[in-house]
């Protein structure tokens, strides 16, 4: 009996509409991140990023006091719809946070035209089709896209470096394309050429076939590819004896491959990089926005420095709290107070000034990081340039963006660009 | 595999009663229960718990009918869903406008049906030469195939990014994506489907492939043609797939190769074991309770203080407790109860007499 009762006390809490707790003087977020699968470690930074932005606000915004759901993901689409869904439905948050990856960034722009009363800000997903095809009214994006984080590679290759050809090898999926677009179109129009493009499945070890194919007269490669893929590309590379310079994609110098044992990381000093920020970025924002990450959590619970998902989300989390600020707290009816405040927001994020656009889309700095031996051993990256106000069309008019075509492989026509159209 | 109790398919005739007679009552009371939830539950409940809770009992269901009534456990079932899927948005309008055709709904749907059925078949038919551990290893191998393809395939199945902005039909000014709708749909055809599967058993085809379960060669004896009852359990089956494929595809409104990836064809084994293989309504019973699982695990972590990131832990702590309590799933700790309670009368009733 006592047994049964508890399961119907259960039931009746499960169906209750939430909506009591989350009036008067609370905010409740929604925090929607990958927690299961390849982003795992990325997303729990992220969670703890959003705690440390709160925590610096002490889990207040115009004196309400702020709540956290978190909702875990597995970076699937339907998995990230549901939890989404059950976020707003069941929980009855008042905002979402999220998500993590591009393919679910896509879903959620979607899912968020189903709320037009709650606002949704991306957590660090970098798909260009999310603010770019058909943008939701209601989703904004604290972060540069996929393409955006390859802008300003291009030029440094050419005009610093000297490297004109090039052979490109990036990952077959849609942010191995929107990343190598970002460097395509700046190299060509500096004056690069492409002159042979390989497209790698995720998650396929063997890259013997590419590599008995790549052309000799190159100057260097661009390598979109990232974790352990970047690490079986490199040893296999070095195992064939081949020897050239690379050009890396945004995830492709992150710890993972800095770290890895073996004979991957030879082939690496001296590769340009370039990504949303630079680990060893001297501005004071940089700075002591580490130190705070490094002094709320302890050693083992986190990264050395945070990394770009956490930094994602800890923007995120800030473009929020400051908009919120400036709205008095309102997210009633259906947030009209809150979505001016955040298209209006002028963010001093810890990498640099952050604007949105008419998408929702940011418009702000991309750091050129060049991969140098650490101190310890180890490879580290370390900052060589930076390229601000890179905008959603890549410094071009939106007409002149959407006539390149969506991110796939045949995109951009590296001739045409380098003609200058 | 003797999994299924032999179905009451000889009734005495003057024992023969009106069909709503021979339903129990609790079956009344669930019928009840399930119509008017809409009145007490709110949309999450209704579109997201209840409607995925149908649509993965299909998906089990076809399972359960394979497993169950012809012995073949198939991993193959979330794969002929998601054909089904896959075909309603390459047919359908979508989000991608350069692959999907944009058909009309009446051309769409059956056409998803013949397709998948054809791919349940002509796999089947594969898969029916085999017998148990090779059979789930033929069907796991296709499944995965499958997977890999439609994530590679960019000219039909639009790759890794697949297919986002399904949306049903607007039949008769309903939107069926609206959770009211989408929970009667689900429901009916769920309660369709189950009807189907215990009315196919008792005919002389689902006794047939019974037999064929207990004993091929004795069948074979008899002049039953043993891989034609098998390969049409396939294509049978497919059907219930497919209907779970499409409404998950509109539930979703998108499919991408992760939602027919490998994990998601385990998935479907487990909604099946849990729920118990030995009668429909396991599948739906199976499908709730990982559901339930699903949306709410990261909450009971977070009630008992844990981080949220642990919730897998949960789902498989909860699949592990059934399967080691009850290895024929909950169903089969329900008839156990119930058959000690039997016996416990019937000892008492002896002792009075």
């Amino acid at each position: 009996m006592r047994k049964t009762l508890l399961a119907a006390v259960a039931a009746a809490a499960l169906m209750l509409p939430g909506a009591a707790w989350a009036q008067g003087g609370t905010i409740k977020i929604g925090i929607l991140v990958a927690l299961e699968g390849a982003f795992a470690a990325g997303g729990q930074d992220g969670v703890r990023n959003v705690e440390l932005a709160l925590k610096e606000v002490n889990n207040t915004i115009a004196g309400k006091k702020v709540e956290i759901v978190v909702a875990p993901t597995d970076t699937k689409p339907d998995t990230t719809v549901r939890m989404a869904r059950k976020l707003v439905e069941q929980d009855k948050v008042d905002f979402i946070i999220g998500p993590l990856s591009g393919s679910e960034g896509i879903a959620m722009r979607d899912f968020a035209k189903t709320i037009p009363d709650k606002v949704v800000i991306n957590g660090i997903s970098g798909a260009l089709e999310t603010t770019w095809v058909d943008p939701a009214p209601n989703f904004y994006r604290f972060n540069l896209d996929g393409s955006q984080w390859g802008y300003g590679l291009g030029t440094y290759a050419v005009k610093t470096k000297g490297w004109k050809r090039v052979a490109t090898i990036a990952a077959d999926y849609s942010f191995g394309y929107t990343n190598f677009m970002g460097f395509a179109v700046d190299f060509c129009k500096a004056g690069g050429d492409i002159v042979q493009r390989f497209w790698q499945p995720l998650g396929q070890a063997d890259f013997g076939a590419i590599i008995a194919q790549l052309p000799d007269n190159v100057d260097a490669i661009y390598l979109g590819l990232g974790g352990t893929d970047a690490i079986n590309f490199l040893n296999q590379y070095q195992q064939a004896g081949e020897k050239t310079r690379l050009i890396g994609g945004t995830i492709m110098a992150d710890q993972t491959v800095l770290t890895a044992r073996g004979r991957a990381k030879d082939a690496l000093k001296g590769t340009p990089t370039s990504g949303p920020f630079a680990a060893d970025n001297t501005d004071p924002a940089w700075t002591s926005y580490v130190k705070r990450y490094q002094e709320a959590f302890p050693a083992n619970q986190r990264f050395p420095t945070p990394s770009l998902f956490g930094l994602g989300y800890y923007v995120a989390t800030q473009a929020a709290i400051k908009a919120l600020e400036a709205a008095g707290g309102d997210v009633s009816g259906n947030q009209a107070k809150f979505k001016d405040a955040l298209n209006k927001l002028q963010l001093d994020s810890p990498v640099g000034k952050i604007t949105i656009n008419e998408n929702r889309q940011a418009t702000g700095t991309v750091f050129i990081n060049e991969v140098v031996d650490g101190p310890d051993g180890n490879l580290t990256s370390k900052m060589v340039g930076r390229a601000d106000n890179v905008t959603q069309t890549l410094g071009m008019t939106p007409e002149q963006f959407r006539a390149l075509g969506l991110p796939s492989r045949n995109v951009v026509d590296c001739a045409k660009l380098r003609a200058g159209g | 595999m003797a999994m299924t109790d032999h179905a009451p398919g000889f009734v005495n005739r003057a024992d023969r009663k009106y069909w709503f007679e021979r339903i129990p009552a609790q079956w009344w009371a669930l019928a009840v229960v399930l119509v008017f939830l809409p009145v007490v539950a709110n949309n999450f409940w209704l579109f997201q718990v209840m409607g995925w809770t149908f649509i993965l009992g299909m998906i089990g269901l076809s399972l359960m009918f394979l497993a169950g009534y012809g012995g073949m456990v198939s991993l193959l079932q979330m794969s002929i869903a998601g054909v089904a899927g896959y075909m309603v948005a390459i047919l359908g309008s979508s989000g991608t406008v350069t692959v999907s055709l944009g058909l009309a709904w009446w051309i769409v749907i059956p056409a998803a049906f013949l397709i998948a059925a054809l791919f349940a078949t002509l796999c089947g038919a594969l898969a029916v030469r085999t017998e148990g551990i090779y059979t789930i290893m033929i069907t796991l191998a296709i499944a995965a195939a499958f997977f890999y393809f439609a994530r590679q395939n960019y000219t039909i199945f639009n790759g890794y990014s697949g297919f986002n902005l399904v949306l049903p039909p607007q039949l008769f000014g309903v939107n069926w994506r609206d959770p009211v709708p989408f929970y009667y749909l689900s429901l009916a055809l769920a309660a369709l489907s189950y009807g189907a599967v215990v009315y196919v058993s008792r005919s002389p085809f689902g006794l047939a492939l019974q037999g064929v379960r207990d004993n091929p060669r004795r069948m074979a004896a008899l002049g039953f043609n043993v891989m034609a009852h098998r390969v049409a359990a396939y294509a049978l089956a497919s059907v219930f797939a497919s209907v779970g494929g499409i409404l998950l595809v509109w539930q979703n409104a998108q499919i991408a190769p992760g939602t027919i990836g490998i994990p998601a064809a385990i998935d479907v084994l487990v909604v099946a074991v849990v729920g118990g293989m030995r009668r429909p309504l396991g599948p739906f019973i199976g499908a709730f309770i990982y559901v339930i699982l699903q949306v709410f695990s990261p909450d009971i972590l977070g009630f008992f203080g844990f981080s949220a990131e642990r919730f897998k832990l949960i789902i498989g702590l909860g699949f592990l407790a059934v399967v080691l309590f009850s290895p024929d799933g909950v169903l089969g700790l329900w008839d156990r109860w119930r058959a000690r309670r039997q016996k416990r009368d019937d000892e008492r009733a002896g002792g009075a007499a």
